[in-house]
């Protein structure tokens, strides 16, 4: 069940390897969490992100191979997850791949797979959670969607375009959501230093996936729908969404 | 009967809510026919009255929830031995707007009169008089109970597991369907109410502790936002009923109709505001007037029953001018000797500047069987508290360690956030209730929010 201050005890991460996702997941086990379930594409790194979990005081974790790319891998992880929680209280959404936007190296298959990770699969896995818990009664998805999104950039298009398809389903997702007792939390930060963030160039306001947890948790306390990581990105973004196109492409990153 | 269909259900402090499958029988049969059902229905099933819980205690995510609060007939009353027989869905309200002018009063109020007879049995309330009086509990004399396998008639006699498990067992063990209370003569409807001012947290304690037992009712006020040498200081309220000579002489004209009751409540809050309002700084000018206005020491102050015991009532829907990210109520109780419990609280949260509009402490008196029952002789603090306040959980859980190792509890009706772990040593015959609540439904078919999260029906 979820607490008086959006404290979950069961969680499925999406992404199980994320390293953003699992620094949520060790935040929320020093609170309530204590049932989770892992699911990602390589199962042999399911096995440390799970050790981490174990350590950081989660009392049980279930491994589940799965590519959010695959609607059948989709269906058998929405079972397993039944069957490993029982009711699943929080759905952290926590796929992504940067992939590229060099125009030579963009493939319909690249394109495609990019898309997949970073849209049309999640949405979908995130779609049939938000069905089971809309019958359970009660549910949290939060979904780690970026500022890429918001404003697509020429440097990593294919990534923002995917993140701006999903953050404006996730929107619409809770809006849909009113009433059922499930809620959605659209995570918004900036450059993260992680793995898929390595060897570049921090942009302005970076953050660590700690800030994102913290953040997360906040936004779970106070039962907030939209949080930028930093803050300051919020207002940030408002100014550049206005700017003419002729001055965006022109600015650095 | 209405089935009003799936509706989202919080408690009075608007988190967390969830979606359930709400029925409202119009019957004690109806009702206990969807109980019979229930063992073949998927999910949960729950009653629920006018959720005035705070927390979770009254959801049952996914499940059926009975909204008993049609079933409010009074069944059956002797003026002779003050024995009064109701249905579960009947407010304190109904009961006193009943019994009042019959010369009979509720014998245990909350601090509201918006509670079901049956909510005040689950949750074996207690009032401003526990030190005397004990909890509800010990005022109710037999329970007709809804099961899956059919209806019980407990008493307190005998054996009486099933109906001590079901006094305070959160709704866990069947469906009241009906109750009998004794009730408690009066000669008017008035109170005289003593009140007194405290200094600090240590002078309110010790004026609570020298005269207790010459008020049926005490309750003190304290100001958890006064740092230094005022910390804790409070507002003593403490009162006995007026009898008609009292009321003769302290307001003739009032004793021509001496148990005339007619509660209003004057204004009524209509929406929830996108933001809170009781910020900290509005609190501690709230604080300091409602300190201030009080006298130093008056005595014999004739009020009214609404005005001494629901003070809350004439204003409806209070609860949304936390916003909405709502607020949670944290309700403890330690031993006595364990006082710098409560000082460390009031301390802490004073500290943190948290604002705690309404922060009531009060002595109880002697425990009564039920094994979940929350009273217990010592000191019980409440504090109102918004959950917008960050890292509210963190020093609430710190709190929650503070009070278990002096041996103390938080309160049910009140939690929507208590760690697992904590409730079999606050509750340390825990297993005891699990027993006697499987006697009465041993499929588990009644199940809350509260029960899932706390693991309250399993190990």
């Amino acid at each position: 069940m979820i607490d008086a201050t959006g404290m979950p005890q069961s969680a499925v991460l999406l992404g199980g390897t994320s390293e953003i996702g699992l620094e949520v997941l060790g935040a929320l086990a020093s609170r309530r969490l204590e049932r989770v379930v892992l699911a990602g594409r390589d199962p042999a790194a399911l096995g440390p992100a799970g050790e981490r979990l174990e350590r950081a005081g989660v009392r049980e974790i279930h491994l589940v191979s799965c590519d959010v790319g695959r609607s059948d891998d989709l269906e058998r992880l929405l079972g397993e997850a039944e069957t490993a929680l029982g009711s699943v209280d929080l759905l952290v959404v926590a796929t992504g791949l940067l992939g590229t936007a060099e125009l030579d190296r963009l493939t319909p298959a690249v394109v495609q797979e990019m898309f997949a990770a970073n849209a049309s699969g999640p949405a979908a896995a995130t779609a049939g959670f938000a069905q089971r818990m809309a019958s359970q009664g009660y549910g949290r998805i939060v979904v780690l969607s970026s500022v890429a999104g918001l404003r697509v950039r020429r440097a990593n298009f294919v990534y923002g375009a995917g993140k701006a398809a999903l953050d404006g389903f996730a929107l619409g997702l809770a809006d849909a959501l009113a009433g059922t007792g499930v809620g959605v939390t659209i995570v918004r930060p900036g450059f993260v230093r992680t793995r898929m963030t390595a060897g570049m160039k921090p942009a302005p306001l970076s953050s660590e996936p700690a800030d994102v947890a913290r953040a997360v948790l906040g936004a779970l306390e106070a039962d907030r729908g939209v949080v930028y990581v930093p803050p300051a990105l919020g207002p940030a973004f408002l100014l550049l969404r206005l700017l003419p196109r002729s001055v965006f492409r022109r600015l650095p990153g | 009967m209405s089935a009003s269909g799936r509706r989202l259900l919080a408690g009075w402090g608007g988190r967390p809510a969830s979606s359930a499958e709400v029925v409202c029988p119009a019957t004690t049969g109806e009702a206990a026919a969807v109980v019979a059902r229930a063992a073949d229905e998927q999910g949960p099933v729950l009653a629920r009255g006018l959720g005035r819980s705070y927390g979770d205690a009254a959801s049952s995510a996914g499940g059926t929830v009975l909204d008993l609060t049609g079933l409010d007939q009074v069944l059956g009353f002797d003026e002779s031995s003050g024995l009064l027989r109701a249905e579960a869905g009947i407010s304190v309200e109904g009961l006193l707007r009943f019994s009042v002018p019959r010369g009979f009063f509720v014998p245990v109020t909350p601090g509201t009169r918006q509670v079901t007879l049956g909510g005040a049995i689950a949750a074996d309330v207690h009032g401003k008089n526990h030190h005397l009086d004990g909890s509800l509990g010990a005022w109710v004399r037999s329970i007709r109970l809804a099961t899956p396998a059919g209806e019980r008639l407990l008493a307190p006699a005998g054996e009486g597991a099933g109906f001590w498990a079901t006094v305070g067992g959160m709704g866990l063990t069947g469906v009241v369907l009906d109750a009998t209370l004794e009730l408690v003569p009066i000669e008017t409807s008035y109170m005289l109410v003593d009140t007194e001012r405290g200094a600090d947290l240590d002078e309110c304690m010790s004026l609570m502790s020298e005269r207790d037992e010459e008020y049926r009712y005490s309750v003190a006020w304290i100001d958890c936002l006064k740092g230094g040498s005022g910390l804790g200081r409070g507002v003593l309220t403490r009162a006995n009923h007026a009898g008609l000579a009292d009321l003769r002489a302290a307001a003739p004209r009032r004793a021509g109709a001496p148990l005339s009751f007619s509660p209003r409540q004057v204004a009524r809050v209509p929406v929830t505001p996108p933001f809170r309002l009781p910020s900290a700084l509005a609190v501690t000018a709230f604080n300091e007037v409602w300190f201030r206005k009080a006298p130093r020491r008056r005595t014999g102050e004739l009020q009214s029953l609404g005005a001494y015991f629901h003070p809350l009532d004439g204003v409806g829907s209070w609860n949304r001018l936390y916003g909405p990210a709502g607020f949670t109520q944290y309700q403890f109780v330690v031993p006595f000797g364990a006082e710098a419990v409560v000082r460390e609280v009031v301390e802490a949260l004073g500290a943190r500047g948290v604002p705690s509009l309404l922060a009531v402490l009060k002595r109880f008196g002697a425990a009564d069987p039920a094994p979940l029952s929350f009273p217990a002789p010592g000191w019980t603090l409440a504090l109102d508290l918004p959950l917008s306040v960050p890292g509210l959980g963190e020093l609430l859980d710190g709190f929650d360690e503070l009070v278990a190792s002096h041996g103390g509890r938080v309160y049910f009706a009140k939690d929507g956030r208590l760690r697992p772990e904590l409730v079999s040593e606050m509750y340390p015959r825990l297993e005891d209730w699990r027993r006697a609540c499987d006697d009465l439904d041993p499929a588990r078919v009644f199940q809350s929010d509260l029960s899932r999260r706390l693991h309250l029906r399993k190990a």
